[in-house]
């Protein structure tokens, strides 16, 4: 089946056409930009230019792949917004997959455990740990990066990158989700022939905002 | 040959879906509008969080679109054109809408236009009383603007007379509504409250009514401040606040400014007619003032209803469909949303 895999929810602007079935998963055509303030602007345009390059047309997609996050809102509102209006515009199905799974599903495995830590701004990140074998044993969480207690000593996603020293840790590739990540994470989604869970961000943090309290006088009392 | 378009607006606290078909004579008949508001989450914090709305309208998109669609009776495949707000507004809640209508117009491969919120409340009227003559004044009044436009052609030319310097009227609203501890929005309530009480028994002043004052501005930061200090006033000589008299004269006093002003511009630029359109519109002072002093001036006074008002899909569609049948540029599929989008920018 022929998939479109899209994810804003990091600082890369990612789209591609993936491939795949029971045996193989085949990128067939990407377009990633890193710029954390051109979400709305490229994802759409990215997810054209992937499907000229993979030769295919929107029509013939059979699948979405979204990355719903963790990620800072407003970015990751704009991809998912995206998703969602290309599944009702070209009536297939859109699968959610954490943005985590996808980059722990792009780390060459070994015999150890490791993290998929994003930047969260303001000074905290996204964070979720994985067995050897790449499945989720922990998180998502958002958390200062002092404050993530693990054992665990590498870590992929930028988060790595950006706070080694704090969390103690020594950075793996990749750093952000690629279409051929989102697809495998979604893989047995796909291929189950369910339909797929709604598509809901994982903001992890409520919203900034705060009850008045009483009114504010204008007269001195 | 008719075309559809569907207008897609997430500027503020609605989302919202319309579509109408645009003849080739140039009218345009509405087909669905449909309304996704997050005002009971905001109603907490006394004013729209932009945070909150965002969430709301990515949750809302999609199925607000779905509902269009079936009241219209029409597949996705009808459509010939997508309008969506590109500004003003909230950064965060535009995005959404944006991000949206990009989507649709690519699966369906059909021109996009990124379009002004404000002018999309004056084509809104379009879809009630039918074509616009061709000057019109607009009087634009709601939580976010308070602005006197002059229209020259809604697709193409508009000229701001004058705005708010500082609150928006329904701002003011929402803050006298919370010193009368009526609830927010506070504009249903307080034009419930001032239709029982007396317009003339408090004298609030009129802002930016002297003679050095902008002849077109507004104020209502010190109206609001007036108001405050009156019932603080009052409740200090421990007298009850009647609430019922301060709303309407409240309420008065923003009627007046706005009303005086606008038939002083239509006066003023020889403008024959007068659009007044956004949410405080269906306000009722304001619109049996406004018919009074029109039909004193010999002036059209030309008000949507309630429904077509407040923000909405159908605004979006309708001035989609003049910028469709006036030829004006499609916008590049990258462009941003620009919460700042000036008036005189229609579509991008
Ligand atoms: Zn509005």
């Amino acid at each position: 089946m022929l998939v479109l895999a899209i994810d804003t929810s990091t600082p890369a602007v990612t789209a591609g056409i993936v491939a795949v079935d029971q045996a193989e998963l085949t990128t067939r055509g990407d377009r990633v930009t890193v710029d954390a303030r051109a979400h709305g602007e490229l994802i759409t345009p990215h997810a054209l230019a992937a499907a000229e390059t993979a030769g295919v047309t929107l029509r013939e997609l059979d699948a979405i792949v979204c990355g719903v996050g963790p990620g800072p809102f407003t970015g990751l509102r704009a991809g998912m917004a995206t998703a969602a209006a290309l599944s009702h515009a070209l009536g297939i199905p859109a699968y959610p997959v954490c943005s985590l799974d996808a980059i722990a599903a792009d780390v060459v495995k070994t015999d150890n455990p490791f993290l998929v830590l994003t930047d969260a701004r303001r000074r905290e990140v996204y964070w979720a740990a994985y067995d050897a074998a790449g499945a989720r044993v922990d998180g998502p969480n958002v958390q200062r990066p002092a404050e993530v207690e693990t054992t665990v000593r590498v870590a992929a996603g930028d988060g790595a990158l950006l706070y080694a020293e704090a969390v103690g840790v020594t950075p793996i590739e990749p750093r952000f989700p690629s279409p051929a990540g989102l697809v495998s994470a979604a893989r047995a989604a796909l291929l189950s022939g369910a339909a797929p869970e709604p598509l809901t961000p994982l903001y992890l943090r409520r919203p900034d905002a705060v009850e008045p309290t009483g009114r504010k006088r204008v007269t001195a009392p | 040959m008719s075309r559809i378009i569907m207008g897609i607006e997430s500027s503020c606290d609605e989302t919202g879906v319309g579509l109408v078909r645009l003849s080739d004579d140039g009218t345009v008949e509405l087909l669905a509008d449909e309304v996704a508001s997050s005002v009971d989450q905001h109603a907490r914090f006394g004013g729209v969080v932009p945070e909150v709305a965002s969430r709301a309208h990515l949750e809302a998109m999609v199925p607000t679109a779905e509902r269009a669609f079936a009241t219209a009776g029409l597949k996705l495949s009808d459509v010939d054109a997508i309008a969506v707000t590109a500004g003003p507004g909230l950064a965060g809640a535009l995005l959404v809408g944006v991000s949206a209508a990009k989507a649709y117009a690519t699966a369906l491969d059909v021109p996009l236009y990124g379009v002004n919120h404000l002018a999309g409340h004056i084509a809104v009227d379009t879809l009630q009383h039918g074509p616009l003559p061709s000057l019109v004044l607009a009087l634009l009044v709601s939580g976010g603007h308070t602005q006197l436009l002059r229209v020259d052609d809604i697709a193409s030319k508009i000229t701001e007379l004058g705005s708010t310097v500082d609150d928006a009227a329904g701002e003011a609203y929402d803050k006298v509504a919370r010193v009368l501890d009526l609830p927010y929005p506070g504009g249903p309530p307080i034009d419930k409250a001032a239709r029982e009480g007396n317009p003339s028994a408090i004298a609030f002043p009129r802002g930016m009514t002297g003679p050095r004052d902008a002849k077109f501005d507004f104020s209502f930061s010190g109206l609001k401040t007036a108001v405050a200090r009156w019932v603080e006033k009052t409740e200090r000589g421990g007298a009850e606040v009647p609430v019922n008299d301060v709303a309407a004269s409240f309420q008065e006093a923003v009627a007046d400014v706005l009303t005086a002003k606008a038939v002083r511009a239509a006066k003023d630029q020889g403008i024959g007619t007068l659009v007044i359109s956004g949410g405080v519109a269906a306000n009722s002072r304001l619109s049996s003032l406004a018919a009074e002093r029109c039909a004193a001036a010999g002036i059209e006074l030309r008000v949507p209803r309630p429904r077509l008002c407040t923000d909405n899909g159908a605004m979006i569609a309708a001035l989609g469909a003049h910028v469709v049948a006036a030829d004006r540029p499609v916008a590049p599929l990258d462009f941003s949303a620009n919460p700042a989008l000036p008036v005189d920018v229609i579509s991008l």
